[in-house]
């Protein structure tokens, strides 16, 4: 190991430990960059995590993060990020859900679950079932949409000025001077997928 | 005029309401724009609620329409008062997901500036903790050793705050032997004192001990399932400490103790971080001792530029600098998370990477989420004025906590 980022060890037997204690929950083990992440069924989270608690030490969450992959089917994934006090270690819990799909709460494990969790539903929808308190969290009052979604627009839809002749702060429809400039950086020699303007009849062939 | 008429309520007759009332979002203790709704009964809080997000910039979304290092500022101003110390996360984040090797030295300065961001980001809460609750001399002395901090920072790196130091491969730029020499010095000479005077005014002081000691106390098994990190943690008992037990850079060679409190409460996190000051200068002065001569950067140009005068030789040079500056290098798929011990407490990145030249995506954790969220909790039937102690002791910034 070469690199200078925090020095973790995986216990030895961990991954086994982890595998006897989930069963069946569990779906998936990936080792890679040196961390372990469990991808487990998305309606036994609770359990899993109670286990992982419970009998695996993981005493700690620290981190609940969403991933929007627009082209696979169960759009999100949720990244519970756990801590080992007394093994000194690390992993990560993924599931997989859809917007309409609620993934179970887990504030009656964790209470700093709460906010987490209302920030992944702010920022993508994501719905979660037994969260009682499942508002906004770092958008504005009366904001729509899920700014973190891929489809959401970097600019936004609206935005707000004060204004001077109805002396209150108004939202209107964001209106660039510029039109937002995206560059990709794809070599035009290794398969970018251009299309020369005047060219049109070679891209069809 | 009858005794019936009167009808005056008597004590007890009368059902007082609760009142509910807003502390911020403006409020000079509130350390930046925290909106508090607090239910009270009299004076004692029966409910309160954080409300967040008002300094809520995009930045997690501005980052995945960024190259890797275009990112980087981004950092310095999330947690400005410790701007250092959120670059080192993330620059850690993707030295690990390309297995990059960085130079002693590089791993050194890093180090030793994370040190003295450290310095720098305890004075400032130190200092506003004690103003929070009403003294106003140690505040304006600590500041005095924060404006030499910033001093150093800009000779180092040209900025005072916002540094952009930190690059993926080591560090910018090496510094001057004589800042290193004059941080020497500031550390035996005027550090120490400086701290020390301002110090000796609060610390065994009666007004302050009243204020802090028993407030917000929180138990080993709250500040874990609260999700606690940093001074706050250690402040509860536990001696957990990242650079001591996942130690990144240059930790594993550095002899530093790691300060816990007894009772867990403001007194005792204000203690600790006093400790932990005290600590840092230990840890600067044996880097200022190591720190061997060398490259501050990765010497693979396929992810650090080249310096100012190669280009003027070489034609690759030349090359690599203009590809880095404009396309960035790319990162292998993966994800990490990389959390590193902040002055705060756990500040880590979730960095997924696909392949290409931006984050996929760049979930940051702040610090203050969890602590901030533990607010009622904390000062669920406290008075209304330990609220600012509260807050003191939390260190939040908002910055880092909306992001």
């Amino acid at each position: 190991m070469s690199h200078p980022a925090p020095h973790i060890v995986t216990p030895k037997g961990t991954v086994a430990a982890i595998k006897k204690a989930l069963g069946k929950d569990l779906l998936e083990v990936e080792e890679a960059n040196g961390e372990v992440a469990l991808l487990v069924k998305t309606d036994k989270l609770v359990g899993v995590m109670m286990q992982l608690r419970d009998t695996c030490d993981y005493q700690q969450l620290m981190e609940i993060a969403g991933v929007d992959w627009p082209d696979r089917d169960p759009r999100f994934e949720v990244v519970y990020c756990l801590l080992s006090l007394t093994k000194n270690h690390r992993i990560r819990v993924h599931v997989d859900t859809n917007e309409d799909v609620p993934v179970p709460s887990v504030t009656g494990i964790w209470p700093v679950a709460g906010w987490l969790e209302r920030e992944v539903f702010d920022m993508y929808g994501v719905l979660f079932d037994g969260n009682t308190d499942l508002r906004r969290i770092l958008t504005d009052y009366g904001f729509q949409g899920h700014p973190q979604r891929k489809d959401f627009p970097l600019s936004g839809y609206v935005e707000l000025r004060y204004s001077e002749e109805e002396k209150r702060v108004k939202y209107e429809p964001v209106q660039l001077a510029q039109d937002f400039r995206s560059f990709d950086f794809m070599s035009p020699w290794e398969g970018a997928d251009y299309i020369l303007p005047g060219d049109e009849k070679g891209a069809s062939k | 005029m009858s005794l019936q008429q009167d009808t005056a309520p008597t004590t007890g007759d009368e059902v007082i309401q609760n009142y509910t009332i807003n502390f911020g979002p403006q409020h000079p203790a509130a350390h930046g724009v925290l909106r508090l709704v607090m239910e009270l009964d009299g004076e004692i809080i029966e409910r309160l609620d954080p409300h967040v997000g008002l300094l809520h910039r995009g930045t997690e979304k501005l980052i995945e329409h960024k190259t890797y290092l275009q990112a980087l500022p981004y950092f310095d101003r999330l947690d400005y008062c410790s701007p250092l110390a959120m670059e080192h996360s993330y620059v850690l984040a993707i030295e690990k997901l390309l297995d990059l090797e960085v130079p002693i030295r590089a791993q050194y300065l890093r180090v030793f500036f994370a040190e003295l961001t450290r310095i720098c980001n305890h004075m400032l809460n130190l200092g506003s903790h004690v103003m929070d609750v009403g003294a106003m001399t140690p505040n304006l002395w600590l500041f005095e050793i924060r404006e030499d901090c910033l001093n150093f920072f800009e000779r180092a790196s040209g900025a005072r705050m916002h540094a952009a130091w930190f690059r993926p491969g080591g560090v910018h730029q090496d510094v001057p032997l004589k800042l290193l020499t004059d941080i020497g010095d500031w550390l035996d000479k005027r550090m120490p004192k400086l701290f020390d005077d301002a110090l000796s005014l609060v610390v065994d002081n009666r007004i302050f001990k009243q204020r802090n000691v028993d407030i917000a106390t929180v138990s080993k098994e709250d500040a874990i399932k609260w999700g606690f990190s940093g001074p706050m943690i250690r402040g509860s008992g536990i001696p957990w400490d990242i650079r001591k037990s996942q130690p990144y850079d240059c930790y594993a060679k550095m002899d530093f103790d790691v300060p816990v409190g007894t009772k867990g409460d403001c007194y005792d996190r204000f203690m600790v971080r006093c400790e932990e000051v005290r600590q840092s200068m230990r840890i600067m002065k044996q880097c200022l001792l190591e720190m061997p001569e060398g490259p501050v950067c990765s010497d693979d140009r396929k992810i650090s530029p080249p310096k100012r005068a190669e280009m003027k030789q070489s034609m690759e040079a030349l090359i690599h600098h203009f590809k880095l500056y404009t396309e960035g290098f790319k990162v292998p798929a993966g994800s990490v998370y990389v959390a590193t011990e902040s002055p705060k407490g756990e500040f880590g990145v979730y960095l997924v990477a696909d392949g290409t030249n931006k984050p996929y995506r760049c979930k940051i954790r702040p610090t203050a989420f969890s602590h901030l969220q533990a607010m009622e909790m904390m000062s669920k039937g406290h008075m209304l004025a330990d609220t600012t102690a509260i807050i003191g002791a939390i260190d939040v910034v908002f910055g880092e906590c909306d992001r």
